[in-house]
């Protein structure tokens, strides 16, 4: 591998990289679709901050208050700059992207005029979708009498676009697809529906919550207009997620969850609301876990986002290459990595991914088993479960090295092959 | 970290050739039981006999989509279960409750567990305790199901 990323250094930065599990296992952790792991840097900010810093935010005038508002929202700007947001108001903090996604499906369904879902109104998702993106979807159209509708798979795992200009239709209110899948791995042409969507005056929204951590983004040139992704996989604390919309949009749409702090103004017979984005922030924020993301945010800028994504590229492409060494591994989702992100999930012929994780893990490799939160699209391939194996900017090739060991051993334990 | 204490043989001969699979006729009661967690899942049928002593499992029939230790724990339970009084087998499946969440520290009796035993290890791995478990939940669900008189509401 031709790298642009010193990841020896890199690993150094983060302190759980060096743990030995069980039997003096070093850890492999091929588990950071799920979550990421985190660098001494950010958890000495989330530490100063709690050491240093804590208060309540935007409430106090004393100069702890100050210093925490301060912060908060300086994370904000750093967020916003990170991901091209024209405006810094445009950034609503929330606690993950599934908060992020209910919000825009909840606020879409209390909506009215020209925003308003109603009976013979469409959704549009597709057949890859986290579970997070599919139930607000479901809800939503369930409680308005609407339609749900979604885009199918191709054999390859990729998007099946040959009906958009049907399945996108003058009925079509929202379209609200993944731009990196979690288990496919498939990287969509949000572009292009984004194209489409807005010929016909549908708002679109993207899970980006794997793309954000893995590409250089965009908002403002992806053309969306609403992004949501969640801080734990972009080496941030859990507990954090944002949700990037349009400002139109946002002003648009009535408040999500009342409370503190998303108030103008408050009599008993009603109220008036903040501007965005504390309009949609009711109560005491998530306010370490934004800082927290700021200090993520930060150090992966330091590292450049191009070259993550250079990384985590070479690194599947590796994977991808050694997976068919194995012997009776089947990908699911595109086998070349072209528009492909850094989770590869497969099936074991005759092993059960639960039971190859198991034995993964007793040498340990952490690895994912099960549906990753995507039946449908397990379902699709004609399975109940897939082995995901997902890389970060830490990984090294040693460390897919140990899978591929990993699973011959597995073979070899269950005699299969 | 000792797999075979997890992968012991009895299991997985049982998930190679696991006994009364499939879905028989006549049946009582039908259920499908998932984990949410990992998205295994059985489908599950009870018949039961009536005997001098009461009723009796006349058989355990199912269809299950999952790991070695779900499929392993689906066969050795049917085998277990089907001939014997409810009452016993509602406290046979007691005891492999017990053993599975008694995290390593409860001594089966393979007297009345037979192969059941051969998931004591199961117990320290809490992750896997929910598969060894799903067959056990479905049966005695499907069993509820038989022997409690339909509410008027069902009736109707
Ligand atoms: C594509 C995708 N969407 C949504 C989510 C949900 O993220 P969270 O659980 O942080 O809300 C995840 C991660 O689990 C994901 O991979």
């Amino acid at each position: 591998m031709t790298d642009l990323l010193d990841v020896e250094r890199i690993r150094k930065d983060f302190p759980i990289l060096t743990r030995r599990l069980a039997d003096d296992h070093p850890l492999v952790y091929l588990d950071s679709a799920n979550t990421s792991q985190k660098p001494q840097q950010v958890l000495d900010v989330l530490d100063t901050h709690y050491r240093l810093h804590n208060a309540n935010v935007a409430r106090a005038v004393h100069q702890l208050g100050v210093e925490s508002t301060e912060a908060f929202e300086a994370a904000r700007d750093t967020v916003a700059s990170f991901i091209g947001a024209p405006s810094r108001d445009e950034v609503i903090f929330t606690k993950n992207s599934s908060e992020a996604l209910n919000l825009v499906a909840n606020t879409l369904a209390w909506a009215t005029g020209p925003l308003a879902v109603g009976a013979g109104d469409e959704v549009v998702i597709t057949e890859m979708e986290h579970h997070s993106n599919i139930v607000p979807w479901q809800l939503l159209t369930e409680r308005k009498g609407a339609t749900l509708r979604w885009f199918g798979l191709t054999d390859e795992g990729r998007l099946d676009l040959t009906d958009i200009d049907s399945l996108v239709n003058e009925r079509t209110k929202v379209v609200s697809l993944v731009w990196v899948s979690n288990m496919l791995g498939t990287v969509n042409p949000v572009a292009d529906i984004v194209r489409r969507a807005h010929e016909v005056g549908a708002i679109v929204v993207v899970d980006a919550s794997q793309a954000v951590p893995q590409l250089p983004v965009d908002v403002a040139a992806l053309g969306a207009d609403v992004v949501a992704f969640t801080g734990h996989k972009m080496v941030g604390p859990t507990g954090i997620g944002v949700l990037w919309g349009r400002r139109e949009l946002l002003e648009q749409l009535p408040p999500f969850l009342g409370g503190g702090e998303m108030i103008e103004t408050v009599a008993m017979a009603r109220s008036t609301y903040a501007e965005i984005p504390h309009k949609f922030e009711a109560g005491t924020p998530p306010i370490a876990q934004a800082i927290g993301l700021g200090a993520a945010v930060d150090y992966l800028q330091s590292v450049g986002m191009e070259a993550i994504a250079a990384h985590e590229h070479e690194i599947t492409a590796y994977a991808l290459d050694r997976l068919t060494e194995v012997g009776g591994i089947t990908v699911l989702g595109p086998t070349e990595a072209v528009d492909r992100g850094g989770a590869i999930s497969f099936e074991l012929d005759g092993v059960h991914p639960h039971d190859v994780s198991q034995v993964l893990d007793s040498r340990g490799v952490a690895v994912r088993a099960g549906h990753h939160c995507a039946k449908p699209a397990h379902a699709r391939f004609g399975v109940q479960s897939s082995t995901r194996a997902s890389f970060y900017l830490y990984t090294t090739p040693p460390e897919v090295d140990a899978l591929i060991d990993g699973l011959h051993y597995v073979k070899k334990y269950f005699r299969v092959g | 970290m000792d797999l075979n204490a997890l992968y012991q043989e009895i299991i997985l001969d049982h998930y190679k050739n696991p006994l009364h699979a499939g879905l028989r006729e006549p049946y009582g009661a039908e259920v499908r039981h998932v984990n949410p967690t990992c998205g295994d899942e059985v489908t599950l049928r009870v018949q039961l006999a009536e005997s001098a002593d009461g009723p009796v499992v006349h058989d355990v029939s199912y269809d299950a989509v999952g790991c070695s230790i779900s499929q392993a724990s689906a066969s050795v339970m049917a085998d277990l279960l089907i001939g014997k009084p409810v009452a016993e087998a509602m406290s046979v499946h007691e005891d492999f409750l017990a053993l599975m969440q008694g995290k390593g520290q409860v001594v089966p009796d393979e007297e009345r567990l037979e192969d059941g035993v051969a998931f004591a290890g199961v117990a320290k791995f809490p992750a896997r305790v929910k598969c060894a478990l799903l067959a056990w939940m479905a049966w005695k669900d499907a069993t509820a199901q038989v022997t409690t008189p339909l509410t008027e509401e069902e009736v109707r």
